[in-house]
């Protein structure tokens, strides 16, 4: 095997016969390369669709009310209800597998209401629990997120997003301890939020200014209000075990009807991302399933170059055997041919296709996140090389037998 | 060195059979110059592809330097080519993408001799051949004399008991028909027992004995 007399030899075969060797070793090259960049896209699409709910709590659900639409309990239908403060306890209560719970309250955005000495904006108002930024978490840019004694204390606090601070303050400005007028009251900016994901609840988050749910509560007016409600399930329970119960629990509250199922609408994000895990095994399995049989069909275009080289090759193996070589020298040149042959155009195909990952992830590096990083990972490269060893010697096993049997007189007879 | 008892061979031609060889006894010498001569269809080629362990016979015995040659496996009779007989073609058959030397050194690359070593050694056989400047020329590049000594460099330097040469001037002009003979002669006089196939008489009349085959069997054996 580690013969160095005989790689020469081989060497020296496929080195004398270029174009038969490249014609020969092709289809395992381009074969590969095929596979690498579609792996890589793959990877890259999957990396892109993770990227954009980095941060998301996958284990969660939201909850809204809209009007009744069947009559329960003497209620008609179409009547409005609200979800309340006194409800969140309640739910808390009933519902053990609640890991987080964040209410949160829209303001209106009406025009410019957001001011600070002679500059305005319109930005989304929320208010908000401590809790929220666990299911969709923030990354701080400056500060410190709403905490709970901010909400205990009814503070008039806020978290600005990035947009807000390139409206309202001057470039280098630090935003931390400034006052920002919402909607004609003062609230000083505690922090300055950039969301992980691009999932926005309540409009954007970068045009958002978030003040505690409280504070929010009692300055706009809002009473005991709540809009919507966020909910992540403890590690290990189905989100859709929280969001039966929580309907339940409030439709019970509030007297709806069991079967009303518009009158709260929920939405549960696992099943979206069971789908988009679906979608990426899919995507894989189908790069895999694509790539493996292109590189299968160039394994077959070498074992069929290599029967036809054989052929050509009956006189110089004829006299081969004349001058000595065993049947098996002759196996072993010709699988050794083909092994070496299909690995140095895989590799080949494997580096370029690595290469090319490279500058069109550096390209995309900038722009758009849905396509990020395609790469294949150490582990892939490493499984080709050996698939290719698998393949390269499955190629070379028909032409060898074919060698061998070409008996040394027929062979230098050909003329 | 060589004996044959009652050597018969039979090609199976699908439904009618071809007896070549009717049984052939002979008894050569370490160091005899032998040619065989007969018509086209006698034999001769046949005989010595089976001295040449390149095709098997049905009956009979074929000792060469007192070992049975019967029923080998691919492998010994690959190993006993490489050691004890050396072929020269008509068609010269060397590999035409392999230079002179590489084509002398391949019999020792099946000896497992390394290469630095088997090509030090093959240059010394194209120097005693009178070709050592073609050494790395392919065989394209070289006249049908030159072509023919790398063969004949080739066929020896793995020092074989016996050299067999096949119409060995076939393709040759007559006068490098007389320098090839001359080659030829002198190996033998190194004491290497050769055998050639022939059908010119100005060949075999080179040799020190003719064989003359005729329908498989030997009609005479001539020595002078």
């Amino acid at each position: 095997m580690f013969d160095i007399n005989r790689w020469q030899e081989i060497w020296f075969t496929i080195t004398h016969n270029k174009s038969r060797s490249f014609l020969t070793a092709f289809g395992v090259f381009w074969g590969m390369f095929m596979l690498v960049v579609m792996v890589g896209a793959g990877v890259a699409l999957q990396r892109g669709m993770t990227a954009n709910v980095e941060g998301f709590a996958t284990n969660s659900c939201f909850f809204w009310t809209e009007t009744t639409t069947e009559p329960f309990k003497g209620f008609k239908k179409g009547r409005n209800w609200n979800i309340v403060n006194e409800d969140l306890p309640v739910l808390l209560r009933k519902v053990p597998e609640i890991q987080y719970m964040a209410p949160i309250l829209f303001g209106g955005n009406s025009a410019n209401n957001t001011t600070r000495k002679d500059k305005s904006g319109t930005f989304n108002i929320t208010g908000k629990y401590p809790s929220y930024n666990k299911i969709v978490e923030s990354k701080m840019v400056f500060g410190r997120y709403i905490n709970d004694i901010d909400l205990s204390e009814k503070r008039k606090v806020c978290v600005i997003g990035e947009r807000v601070l390139e409206v309202l303050f001057n470039k280098d400005e630090n935003p931390i301890g400034q006052n920002i007028q919402v909607n004609g009251i003062y609230f000083q900016v505690v922090g300055v939020a950039r969301n992980k994901s691009t999932v926005n609840i309540g409009g954007k988050s970068e045009e958002s200014v978030v003040l505690p749910f409280s504070t929010m509560q009692q300055a706009f007016n809002q009473g005991n209000l709540v809009h919507f409600i966020a909910a992540t399930a403890q590690p290990g329970i189905k989100v859709k075990v929280i969001q039966d119960k929580i309907s339940d629990v409030l439709k019970n509250i509030h007297d709806i009807s069991p079967t009303d199922k518009a009158a709260l609408t929920s939405m549960n994000i696992e099943d979206q991302f069971t789908m988009f895990l679906y979608l990426g095994l899919g995507i894989g399995f189908l790069i895999w399933f694509v790539g493996m049989g292109t590189l299968i069909a160039g394994g077959i275009g070498v074992s069929n170059i290599m029967l036809v080289t054989v052929r050509e090759r009956t006189k110089e193996i004829g006299i081969r055997r004349a001058l000595g070589a065993t049947p098996r020298n002759i196996i072993s040149q010709i699988l050794t041919e083909s092994i070496v042959l299909t690995l140095i155009a895989g590799m080949a195909g494997l580096m370029l296709g690595v290469g090319l990952l490279q500058v069109v992830g550096y390209a995309l590096s900038k722009s758009d996140q849905f396509f990020k990083d395609p790469q294949i990972s150490f582990g892939v490269g490493v499984a080709a090389f050996f698939i290719l060893l698998v393949i390269g010697t499955f190629a070379g096993f028909i032409p060898a037998n074919r060698a061998m049997s070409i008996k040394p007189i027929e062979a230098i007879r050909e003329e | 060195m060589i004996t044959l008892k009652n050597i018969n061979k039979t090609y199976d031609m699908g439904q009618a059979s071809l007896h070549v060889l009717k049984g052939i006894d002979l008894h050569i010498d370490k160091g005899e110059y032998i040619s065989i001569m007969g018509a086209s269809g006698s034999g001769k080629s046949t005989l010595l592809n089976i001295l040449g362990i390149l095709d098997n016979y049905d009956t009979g015995d074929y000792y060469l330097n007192d070992i049975l040659i019967k029923n080998l496996s691919e492998k010994q009779a690959a190993v006993y080519r490489n050691e004890m007989i050396g072929f020269v073609f008509q068609s010269f058959n060397l590999i035409n993408f392999k230079n002179a030397l590489e084509n002398v050194a391949l019999p020792l690359y099946y000896k497992n001799v390394s290469r630095k070593k088997r090509n030090i050694i093959a240059m010394e056989y194209l120097d005693q051949m009178g070709i050592k400047d073609w050494a790395y020329h392919l065989p394209n590049e070289m006249s049908g004399g030159q072509k023919q000594r790398v063969a004949i460099a080739r066929a020896i330097i793995s020092k074989p008991k016996v050299l067999l040469a096949d119409e060995p001037t076939g393709a040759l002009d007559s006068v490098t028909t007389v320098e090839m003979m001359k080659v030829l002669t002198e190996l033998n006089s190194n004491g290497l027992t050769t055998i050639i196939v022939t059908h010119e008489k100005s060949v075999a009349d080179e040799t020190r004995s003719i064989i003359h085959l005729k329908d498989g069997l030997i009609e005479s054996f001539e020595k002078k």
